[in-house]
């Protein structure tokens, strides 16, 4: 499976790339710059979605303690984070030349930048904890926590935002896109759903061989290997 | 409940802790004025802000100090196998832990608004948001102490966890202050702030406690 979604993902990204570079039209209003989105919106989508999908699977973790789910869940918060800094850094160098400012304290980005919060905490919890098992649940409810709060500081970072500022900055211009445009950025879309499924259960394969280093299957595997 | 009496009876016996809490919230508060400077103008906007942070991490830092002792001589565990429900023990140490910290927070936010130059009115309205505030505080925390418990490097860990969860609290707390000092209406805040109080004095407990199980299996 890991390599057939590799190859997709390298396929769909040099498309996109390609598609999104020098085949989409130049945006009358925001030049060459706007072509970040490209990078952007599918990492801010993605973000999100994986932060989801996470905590489904460290609940189902949980809730029927099965080993495998938990392992995914951990597997997929490095590339959750990884995700949400590309959104955040892209941002920043996107709103340079069209807001005139690395960082405005919009809703969107404040939220995004919580959800990094989020990450990180997942991610230290799991990495303080020397028992696995443990590190599993604790992950599990810290994350479900995260998922129960996420509306909240969603709505509340809105609600803050439109109550101090007059003029908040909208993210969403949505205008009538080019097809080319919108094309570049499904590819690309498609395209970091690849590589999060490789990189994922990858990541899974190997969280499995650690765990299980002391059974005899994965020592029959290293002999293997080194022949 | 029999548990509220019995940690506020240890921290009486232990005045050091609760009043550390205390002056490390009136330190930090009076550290603003020093490094920005007293411009009496701009620190009138800035306290309900200042307050809360300081407020926010006081209460943070006596998280710890929650479960850690009675896991160290090992009472939590006693508490564990009786037939008392465990989120109920959770609710009432987190009680406990907000009449401890939370409360002389309360008390004591008027008298460092007064520094701060605020009307009358917004002291009172800063008094109130703590007051339905804090014990948000103290609830969630109590998720973050007991996954940390007995880990290396627990103290700064739960700040990471605990923090981000913390930030609807303070938008609107520290937002109820500065609606009122604007002349805007402030009830929708302080409602919100209770319905987080309700959400969470139903679900944090119930969540901690299952924490407290995986910390402790």
């Amino acid at each position: 499976m890991i390599p057939i979604f590799s190859f997709a993902a390298i396929v769909l990204l040099v498309a996109g790339l390609y598609v999104g570079f020098f085949v989409a039209p130049t945006d009358f209003q925001q030049g060459e710059a706007y072509r970040i989105i490209f990078i952007h919106v599918p990492a801010a989508w993605m973000s999100m979605f994986l932060y989801v999908v996470m905590a489904f699977w460290a609940g189902i973790g949980l809730a029927f303690n099965t080993r495998l789910s938990s392992m995914f869940a951990t597997a997929i918060a490095p590339t959750g984070a990884m995700f949400t800094f590309i959104a955040l850094w892209t941002g920043a160098l996107w709103g340079k030349p069209m807001w005139g400012t690395w960082w405005v304290w919009d809703a969107r980005l404040t939220s995004e930048l919580i959800l990094l919060f989020l990450y990180i905490g997942f991610m230290s919890l799991q990495a303080a904890i020397d028992d696995p098992r443990r590190a599993d649940k604790a992950g599990a409810i810290i994350a479900l926590v995260g998922v129960v709060n996420i509306p909240i500081i969603y709505f509340s970072v809105q609600w803050w935002n439109t109550l101090h500022q007059g003029a908040s900055v909208s993210v969403t211009q949505a205008p009538a896109m080019a097809t080319t445009m919108l094309m570049g950025m499904l590819i690309m879309v498609f395209a970091s759903w690849m590589y999060s499924i490789a990189v994922i259960l990858k990541r899974t394969r190997v969280i499995i061989l650690e765990r299980e280093s002391h059974t005899a299957w994965v020592a029959e595997l290293q002999r293997k290997e080194t022949v | 409940m029999w548990i509220i009496k019995r940690d506020l009876l240890l921290a009486i016996r232990r005045q050091s802790d609760v009043l550390t809490t205390l002056f490390f919230f009136i330190i930090v508060v009076s550290l603003f004025p020093l490094s920005v400077g007293p411009e009496m103008n701009m620190l009138r906007v800035m306290a309900p802000g200042v307050v809360w942070v300081a407020a926010l991490l006081a209460s943070m830092l006596s998280l710890g100090r929650m479960f850690s002792n009675d896991y160290l001589d090992g009472t939590l565990e006693q508490m564990l196998l009786s037939p008392q429900s465990l989120s109920l023990l959770v609710l009432g140490k987190a009680i406990a832990h907000w009449l401890v910290t939370g409360m002389p927070l309360v008390l004591m936010a008027p008298v460092l608004g007064i520094q701060y130059d605020l009307p009358v009115d917004a002291l009172l309205v800063l008094t109130v948001s703590l007051l339905l505030g804090t014990p948000v505080l103290s609830l969630i925390g109590a998720i973050g102490a007991a996954l940390t418990l007995g880990l290396r490097g627990g103290g700064v860990l739960v700040s990471l966890l605990v923090l981000p969860l913390y930030i609807p609290v303070l938008i609107f707390g520290a937002g109820a202050v500065e609606a009122n000092m604007s002349g805007v209406n402030f009830d929708a805040h302080l409602s919100l702030i209770g319905a987080f109080l309700l959400v969470s004095l139903v679900l944090a407990p119930w969540a901690a406690a299952s924490s407290l199980k995986v910390s402790l299996e």
